[in-house]
């Protein structure tokens, strides 16, 4: 009997220190197509090169309510986050994350050229650590474009029910939604933010997306409307043009892409606050090597998003597996950005709590 | 007893001490050996259960953020008429640059922005605004504020924003509540919420309306299932109490991605009326995505929670009883309605107990299913947690959750009595 406890209480205690030996680190990201790019251009080198361990946790969805969550709670198991812009600005004012010196935490190019002006107007708060230039776009299904019609080539076709009838798939939040409706309804570009700042802007819009309501199923993760495509059942649907390009390209699905007025934002890394030293240490060390030129070079090679650094552009090839040039398939790429929307983080970042239940408010009517 | 003892001393136990404390000390001694087995569940049901439930609870009436985040303004504030409507004077400005100075640095701000924007609209983006202009003032050096502050974002000269904030400056707030019941609590007392704003008390409504649809969708298909099972022949009932567990067994979120699979316009169910000329290309059944979507995958997730407790009652209803009304003469529809249907009748309570309260919070298999006219207020208590991050609304949506289903339970055994629950 004493054996057997003290055999135990050692094995225990040996389980403990291997697991403290071999380190582990929890990094927080979107899932799906996203994940896999980043787990091949960012963790699996950084696995070989420092023999750390990183388990992926697809909650970024979810990103700054966990993040508060933990906060309150003070116990922090997540070392790195994927956010979007205005979600990495939220957390920052919050406290959330850490702030990051882009000269003292981020490589510098290949060519010497700084941080700070290799990442450009991309550092958009000063916790951010941006990798990707990312769009919401709209994919839809070639062969359910009716007989004698142009297919849709952008964001207003999905409210034009009579000339493409059938279901569309739309985010389940105001971001986008709403930019797009006024534009839609006739609003010019440079005005959009100012009107949805005035109540009869925000009326206008939801007046915009009621023509469409009930044709229109919401998603929340974005695989969903790539699933809802590829079985047809819907006509087009908004997603991230990553995910629309891995379903063309990738599984051959018959869907083509309407890039007009494609909605232009970033994604990047944060670090929460609260971190133990070692493991801010060893977060730091992560983001320095997952966001250097040739990193963020890489990950293109696996997922149609444009990197976020000047330096890594001309580095960007073929894709990885397929052998096809990425360059005509970025959110950049001058056939695709005739007409962009250059979301305005820090506009969503103070707007957001108004805006959000709005949404939610008008969608459960 | 007592007269005894006194003539005759107390009575000892074989060590010499009193009977009567012998015996309390023996007791007290099985009682403790008794609490300490049920220890470990006893302090883990009270650390993972109830002491969080009671702090989740505590949030939906807690509100110290504003007094913790503005105290010096608080205190300007109680010294200010808000009936009069002219604006606070510079004692009231000059606390509150002091404030949110503070505020801004240790990066509080905004979370009572977010706070305070529940209540009024439009007052979370001030505070992120006005923060990021008044982050490099001097208290000192750059006073008086009122004009400055006011030059900065001029929704600071409007009397409402100061309202609110004095009127929210309370630590306990029925605020979370009112707002439960599409109510608000405005500087000018309880009011309801914008019309277009009324969406909870609809979705507690269709949450009870759809619940019970789905328990008594759950009664009809479960009740000659569980009279099968419980009739035929051992081997042939163990092959169809397999059939119904099986599914019992499968992950739930499986169940219901299969649902989504088997109800959507191009899924399994379209196909086969399609092809079987019931139902026309171009108008394919809408059974996904809205209320008849959840009513049919939940039914059938929650089938056999009903089944169960139909079928270990309806087995204790001895034969006999039927044979000897038959015997007697009576009908086979009067046998079943007079002699077999009211025995069954404590297993279709336990049933419709369970499975109406499991109905009452479920989450997932709405929020797949469901597209949003189909979603419960367990899917806007989610929202409120994860997304909105609002908790104190969604801890009062869950308190008064808690309570309905409190009050039906007691209502039941009001009308039918709680001992005519079995469940086997």
């Amino acid at each position: 009997m004493k054996v057997t406890k003290t055999t135990l209480l050692a094995s225990a205690i040996a389980a403990i220190a291997g697991g403290a030996m071999a380190e582990e680190m929890t990094i927080v990201s979107w899932g799906g197509a996203y994940s896999k790019s980043q787990l091949k251009a960012y963790h699996e080198p950084y696995t070989e090169k420092t023999g750390v361990t990183i388990l992926n946790d697809d909650s970024s969805p979810e990103g700054v309510a966990k993040l508060r969550a933990m906060n309150e709670a003070d116990n922090v198991t997540w070392d790195v986050v994927d956010l979007e812009a205005a979600d990495n600005i939220r957390a920052c004012d919050e406290g959330l994350i850490i702030e990051i010196d882009p000269e003292e935490h981020l490589a510098a190019a290949p060519d010497g050229t700084s941080a700070t002006e290799d990442f450009g107007n991309q550092l958009v708060s000063p916790c951010y650590i941006p990798l990707i230039v990312f769009s919401t776009t709209f994919g839809y299904r070639t062969d359910l474009v009716p007989d004698g019609v142009e297919p849709p080539t952008g964001a207003c076709d999905v409210f034009d029910l009579e000339k493409y009838p059938g279901k569309r798939a739309l985010n389940k939040r105001p971001i986008a939604n709403m930019e797009w409706a006024l534009l839609c309804d006739g609003v010019p570009y440079e005005e959009v933010y100012d009107t949805l700042e005035t109540e009869e802007g925000v009326k206008r819009a939801f007046a915009k997306l009621d023509t469409i309501k009930d044709e229109t199923i919401w998603w929340s993760a974005a695989a969903e409307p790539v699933q809802l495509l590829a079985d047809g059942e819907i006509f087009m649907g908004s997603s991230y043009n990553g995910r629309l390009f891995s379903m063309i390209a990738e599984q051959n699905q018959p869907v083509g892409m309407a890039w007009d007025w494609q909605m232009f934002d970033l994604d990047g890394f944060a670090i929460p606050a609260g971190l133990s030293p070692e493991r801010e240490a060893r977060a730091l060390d992560y983001i320095r090597f997952a966001s250097d030129t040739q990193r963020l070079a890489d990950q293109a090679a696996y997922i149609s998003y444009g990197p976020a650094r000047a330096s890594s552009a001309p580095l960007v090839g073929k894709h990885a597996e397929l052998g096809i040039d990425m360059a005509p398939h970025m959110p950049t790429d001058p056939n695709n950005a005739e007409n962009t929307f250059v979301n305005n983080y820090e506009w969503w970042a103070d707007y957001r709590d108004d805006l959000d239940a709005q949404f939610q408010a008008w969608l459960s009517q | 007893m007592t007269d005894a003892s006194q003539k005759a001393g107390p009575m000892l136990a074989a060590d010499g001490t009193p009977l009567k404390q012998s015996l309390s000390r023996s007791l007290r001694r099985q009682k403790l050996r008794a609490l300490l087995l049920i220890a470990p569940l006893l302090l883990f049901v009270l650390f993972s259960f109830i002491i969080p439930i009671a702090s989740m609870l505590f949030r939906s009436v807690e509100n110290g953020i504003v007094e913790n985040t503005l105290p010096l303004t608080v205190e300007a504030l109680s010294n200010w008429d808000e009936t009069t409507g002219e604006l606070p004077d510079e004692e009231v400005y000059d606390a509150f640059v002091r404030d949110m100075i503070v505020a801004v640095n240790e990066k509080r701000h905004t979370r009572l922005g977010s706070r305070l924007n529940y209540e009024e609209p439009g007052i979370s983006s001030l505070f992120r605004k006005t923060g990021r202009k008044i982050r490099k003032w001097d208290p000192e050096a750059d006073a008086p504020f009122k004009d400055k502050l006011i030059d900065a974002e001029d929704d600071w000269a409007d009397v409402e924003n100061w309202r609110v904030i004095k009127t929210h400056a309370r630590n306990i707030t029925p605020g979370y509540f009112l707002a439960a019941v599409d109510l608000r609590l405005t500087p000018d007392g309880v009011a309801a919420q914008p019309e277009d704003k009324q969406i909870l008390v609809k979705l507690f409504g269709r949450t009870l309306f759809m619940s019970l649809v789905i328990t008594g969708a759950c009664i009809l298909l479960a009740y000659p299932i569980s009279y099968l099972l419980a009739n035929l022949p051992m081997r042939v009932s163990n092959l169809l109490m397999i059939l119904v567990l099986l599914p019992f067994w499968t992950s739930l979120l499986v169940r219901t991605s299969a649902w989504k699979v088997m109800l959507q316009q191009q899924g399994v169910i379209n196909e086969t009326l399609v092809w079987l000329g019931l139902v026309a290309d171009d108008a394919r059944l809408v059974i996904i995505n809205n209320q008849i979507g959840t009513i049919i995958a939940m039914t059938h997730i929650l089938l056999p929670f009903m089944i169960l407790p139909m079928y270990s009652v309806m087995q204790t209803i001895p034969p006999s009883y039927t044979r000897a009304a038959k015997s007697m003469g009576a009908t086979n529809w009067t046998t079943f309605w007079r002699i077999y249907f009211p025995q069954s009748i404590p297993g279709i309570g336990a049933g419709s107990i369970l499975v109406f309260i499991l109905a009452i919070g479920y989450y997932i298999t709405p929020e797949i299913v469901g597209g949003t006219k189909g979603v419960f207020i367990s899917n806007r208590i989610a929202y409120h947690i994860s997304s909105s991050l609002n908790w104190g609304l969604a801890a009062a949506l869950g308190t008064i959750l808690l309570a309905v289903v409190l009050l039906l339970y007691w209502c039941y055994d009001k009308i039918v009595g709680i001992d005519n629950v079995k469940l086997g």
